[in-house]
C-alpha cells in the first residue's frame, strides 16, 4: 500500500502510542484532588509544558481541545463575542478564501446568527494573502474588525501564508490574530507569535481528538463548552490525560525531527513532480512552486476527472485524496482553486499527494509508475 | 472469467446483494452510487427516494461489508436532462414517460456504462429482477417483481455490458440473502415512486415546471363537458377527479380517452371508446433479430401491466402491433415491449394508438 495522504492524517509515531496506552492503563482525572488525580494532572501538565516548549510559547498559553475543529471554532467564535461585548462595533471577521471549513464555517455562522459580516481575504494565482490585501481589509475601517484569521499553510495546495507580516498588520490595530497551524507544526518551523494558533495530534504523528488552542496571555475567548471550568474556563471537559501524552510525544519527535524530515520530503516531493511531469507533460502544479509545504504536491491533470484519477489510483493501492470538500460524497469543486483563479476543469481534475514521515522513495516510485496509465484512462473517462 | 464489474449500487436492498453475488462470484468488483439530485435531501421526505445522503450512506455501508472498493459519481447534470427535463417535456406534449425505462436507457446504460468501459471495467452490475444470459433477457422467476419491461429499451450493445445477478432470485429471497451476509438493508422497504419527485405529488411536481393553465374538457363531439387545470394532470384512461359539470347523456361513466396539449383540449368518452386494437409504436430495439415477418407473440404496454396476445409487424420505422384482444387505457409514450413467452424480443414507443373502428379503417 502506498499511502500519500498524510494531510489527510498520518500514522501515529511508535512514542506517541507508546506514551498514550501507558496512560489508558491507569486511572485518575486530573481534576481530582487526590493521589490519582494528581499523577492524572501530573501528566497533563507536562503534556502542556512539552507542547508550550516546542512551539514557543508559555504553558499557561496552551488549551487543550479535541483536535483542530474544535480550536478553530473557540478561536473564531470564541474571540468575536469577547470582541464585540467589549465593543460593539466589532463585528468584522476577515478570513482567508481558502480556509479549512473549520474556519470558514465558523465564521459563516457568526454572519448567520450573531450578525458578524465575513470578509474572505481573495488570494492570489499561487493562494496567498497578499499582506496589502489585509491591510487594504483593516483600514477600510479598523474600529470594526473583530478578528482576523489566516492559516500557516494551506492543507489543499500546501502555499505558505507570510503570516509574521500578516499578523504583525493585525497587531498595529490591536486586532487579535488567529492561524491554523494544523498543516505547518513538523513541516516548518512554527513559533508561537500571534494570538492564537490551532494545532492537532493526528497531523504530527499523535491521536486524532486531541489538539490544542494557543492562546495569547489576556486573550480570553468566551468558551464555547460550558461546565467544569478546566482549562482556565476556556474549555471545559475532563482533560483526555492518555490523548494529551500522546499529542505531546509527538510534538516533542515531530518539532525536533523537523528540519532534516523537512529536508528528506522536500527531496521526494521534488522528485514527485519532476517525473509526474516527465510522464503527464501537461501536468499542472497548483501552489507556490517554491515556498509550499514540503510534503505537498498539489497537482491538476487537464482533461480528467479527480475522482475518476483517484478510483484508478486506488485499485492500484496509491493513495492518495481530490483534496476537496464531500456533501453527499460527490466531489465539488474545491473552493481554494477556485479562489486562486482557477477554471471548473482544472479544479476538478486535480489529485493531492501529500507525503509524511512514513513516506519512501519507493512510494515516489510507485506513483510514478502509476501516473501515465492512470491519467490516459482518466482522459478517455473524461471525453466519453 | 474474472470481469471487473462496476456495480450500481442505490442503497437499496436488490443492488446490494447483486454487488455481493458478483464480488462472491470472484469478479473484482467496485460500487459506485449516482447521486442523481445536485441538492440531495439529508432526510427522507416521506415517499422513498434514490438520491438522499441516507441512501448513499447505506449504500457505502453495504459495501464496505461486501468489502469493495465505493465511490459516489455525480451524475445529477445528466439525469437532469435526459430524465427529469424529458419527463417534463414528454408530458408538456400529452405523453406519459416511464422515467425509471429512460434512467436505465440514458444513464445507467450509457452514461454510467460509457465511463466504466472507459475507465476499464467489462460490465456494470445492477440490481434489476430480470434474467440475462447470452444476450437473451428474460423475466425474472420473481413474475410480481420482474423489472424486464423497464430494461427493454436497452440495446444489445448495452445488455452485452450488463449484469443482473438477480434474476432467478424472488425478491423474499433476496432479502432473507441480505440478512444472511449481515446487510442493513436486508429490511429497507421497497421504492415504488419516482425518485426525483421526493412528496410522490407528481400533479404539483408538473405544475411547478409546466404551469397549470385551464382549458376544456370535451366529448369525443367537441361539446365542453367542463374545464381542467392543466392537461398534464390527467392520464388515458382516468375516470375519476374529472368534475364534469353534468352527467352524459347516457347516464355512464366517462374516461379520459385523449390528451391534447397544443389545443390544451382533454377529451373523454364511455369505457369502450378506450379500446385499443392497434398501437403503432416508434423507435423499436430489437433484442432477437427483427422479424422479416409479422410475428405472432405477446405484449405488455405498461410496468407490471397486463401481457396481450398480438402479431407484430415492422413497417420501416413503425412497428405496427395488432392486439388479439383490446387493450384498455393504453398512453402514448410508454413503451410497448414484445415478449415470446418469458422472453424479451424487443421494445417501441408507443406514439399512436386505434380503436377496432379505426383499426379496420386503417386496414380498409
Amino acid at each position: 500500500m502506498v499511502y500519500l495522504d498524510h494531510a489527510a492524517t498520518t500514522p501515529m509515531l511508535p512514542e506517541a502510542v507508546e506514551a498514550m496506552t501507558a496512560e489508558l492503563a491507569r486511572i485518575g482525572n486530573p481534576s481530582s484532588l487526590h493521589a490519582s488525580g494528581r499523577r492524572a494532572r501530573r501528566v497533563v501538565e507536562e503534556s502542556r509544558e512539552v507542547i508550550a516548549e516546542s512551539l514557543g510559547a508559555r504553558p499557561s498559553e496552551v488549551v487543550f481541545t479535541s483536535g483542530g475543529t474544535e480550536a478553530d471554532n473557540l478561536a473564531l467564535k470564541g474571540i468575536f463575542w469577547t470582541r464585540r461585548s467589549a465593543a460593539p462595533a466589532r463585528t468584522r471577521v476577515l478570513v482567508s478564501a481558502i480556509e479549512h471549513h473549520a474556519v470558514l464555517d465558523s465564521a459563516q455562522w457568526l454572519a448567520g446568527h450573531e450578525g458578524a459580516t465575513v470578509e474572505h481575504l481573495p488570494v492570489d494565482a499561487d493562494g496567498r494573502v497578499r499582506p496589502d490585501t489585509l491591510r487594504a481589509a483593516i483600514d477600510r475601517d479598523p474600529g470594526t474588525v473583530a478578528v482576523v484569521s489566516v492559516m500557516w499553510a494551506n492543507n489543499e495546495i500546501g502555499t505558505v501564508q507570510p503570516i509574521a507580516e500578516l499578523a504583525a498588520i493585525a497587531r498595529e490595530h490591536g486586532i487579535p490574530f488567529h492561524t491554523d497551524a494544523v498543516q505547518a507544526v513538523a513541516q516548518l518551523p512554527v513559533t508561537f507569535a500571534t494570538d492564537a494558533m490551532t494545532v492537532t495530534g493526528h497531523k504530527i504523528g499523535g491521536p486524532v481528538g486531541a489538539g490544542a488552542l494557543l492562546l495569547a496571555k489576556g486573550l480570553d475567548p468566551v468558551p464555547v463548552l460550558h461546565g467544569g471550568g478546566q482549562e482556565r474556563d476556556v474549555r471545559s471537559g475532563t482533560l483526555d490525560a492518555a490523548a494529551i501524552a500522546g499529542l505531546a510525544a509527538a510534538m516533542r519527535l515531530a518539532v525536533s525531527r523537523r528540519a532534516a524530515e523537512a529536508e528528506r520530503l522536500a527531496r521526494l516531493r521534488d522528485d514527485l513532480i519532476a517525473r509526474v511531469r516527465q510522464a503527464v507533460p501537461d501536468v499542472v502544479l497548483n501552489g507556490d512552486p517554491d515556498d509550499r509545504l514540503p510534503g505537498n504536491a498539489h497537482l491538476s491533470f487537464p482533461g480528467c476527472e479527480g475522482d475518476a484519477l483517484l478510483m484508478l489510483l486506488d485499485a492500484r493501492e496509491v493513495e492518495c485524496s481530490t483534496g476537496s470538500a464531500c456533501s453527499a460524497g460527490v466531489a465539488e469543486p474545491s473552493h481554494v482553486l477556485l479562489a486562486m483563479g482557477a477554471d471548473l476543469p482544472r479544479a476538478r481534475g486535480s489529485l493531492r499527494f501529500s507525503l509524511g514521515h512514513t513516506s519512501t522513495q519507493a512510494d515516489v516510485d510507485a506513483v510514478v509508475e502509476a501516473i501515465a496509465p492512470v491519467v490516459e484512462r482518466a482522459r478517455r473517462a473524461g471525453a466519453a | 472469467m474474472t470481469l471487473r464489474v462496476l456495480a450500481a449500487m442505490s442503497g437499496g436492498v436488490d443492488s446490494a446483494v447483486a454487488a455481493a453475488r458478483a464480488a462472491e462470484a470472484g469478479h473484482e468488483v467496485t460500487g459506485v452510487h449516482l447521486a442523481l439530485s445536485s441538492n440531495p435531501q439529508s432526510y427522507r421526505t416521506g415517499a422513498r427516494g434514490c438520491c438522499t445522503l441516507e441512501d448513499a450512506r447505506d449504500a457505502r455501508r453495504a459495501a464496505d461489508v461486501i468489502g469493495i472498493p465505493f465511490y459516489v459519481w455525480d451524475m445529477a447534470e445528466r439525469f437532469d436532462r435526459d430524465v427529469v427535463q424529458d419527463f417534463v417535456a414528454e408530458y408538456a406534449a400529452g405523453r406519459t414517460p416511464n422515467p425509471c425505462l429512460r434512467c436505465n436507457e440514458k444513464i445507467k446504460f450509457q452514461a454510467l456504462l460509457d465511463k466504466a468501459l472507459a475507465l476499464g471495467f467489462d460490465a456494470v452490475c445492477t440490481g434489476h429482477h430480470a434474467r440475462l444470459a447470452d444476450g437473451v433477457l428474460r423475466r425474472s422467476v420473481d413474475l410480481g417483481k420482474d423489472q424486464s419491461y423497464v430494461l427493454a429499451v436497452c440495446t444489445r450493445e448495452q445488455l452485452a455490458h450488463a449484469m443482473f445477478p438477480l434474476g432467478d432470485t424472488t425478491k423474499a429471497d433476496v432479502r432473507r440473502e441480505a440478512e444472511r451476509r449481515g446487510l442493513a438493508v436486508a429490511d429497507k422497504p421497497d421504492s415504488h415512486d419516482i425518485c426525483f419527485i421526493a412528496d410522490g405529488d407528481t400533479q404539483r411536481f408538473l405544475a411547478d415546471r409546466i404551469g397549470a393553465e385551464k382549458g376544456p374538457i370535451v366529448d369525443t363531439s367537441g361539446e365542453v363537458l367542463g374545464e381542467h387545470d392543466g392537461a398534464y394532470a390527467y392520464t388515458i384512461g382516468q375516470r375519476k377527479g374529472l368534475r364534469l359539470g353534468r352527467p352524459a347523456s347516457d347516464g355512464r361513466p366517462r374516461y379520459v380517452l385523449d390528451i391534447s396539449p397544443v389545443t390544451n383540449t382533454v377529451t373523454v368518452g364511455p369505457r369502450e371508446a378506450l379500446d385499443v386494437q392497434e398501437i403503432h409504436g416508434e423507435r423499436p430495439v430489437w433484442l432477437a433479430e427483427p422479424p422479416a415477418a409479422p410475428r405472432d407473440c405477446q405484449v405488455q404496454l405498461r410496468a407490471h401491466g397486463e401481457v396481450y396476445d398480438c402479431t407484430a409487424t415492422p413497417d420501416g420505422d413503425v412497428l405496427r402491433i395488432s392486439l388479439r384482444t383490446p387493450a384498455r387505457g393504453v398512453a402514448k409514450g410508454q413503451a410497448a415491449v414484445l415478449y415470446d413467452g418469458d422472453r424479451v424480443l424487443g421494445s417501441a414507443t408507443i406514439a399512436a394508438t386505434f380503436s377496432a373502428a379505426s383499426a379496420v379503417r386503417a386496414g380498409a
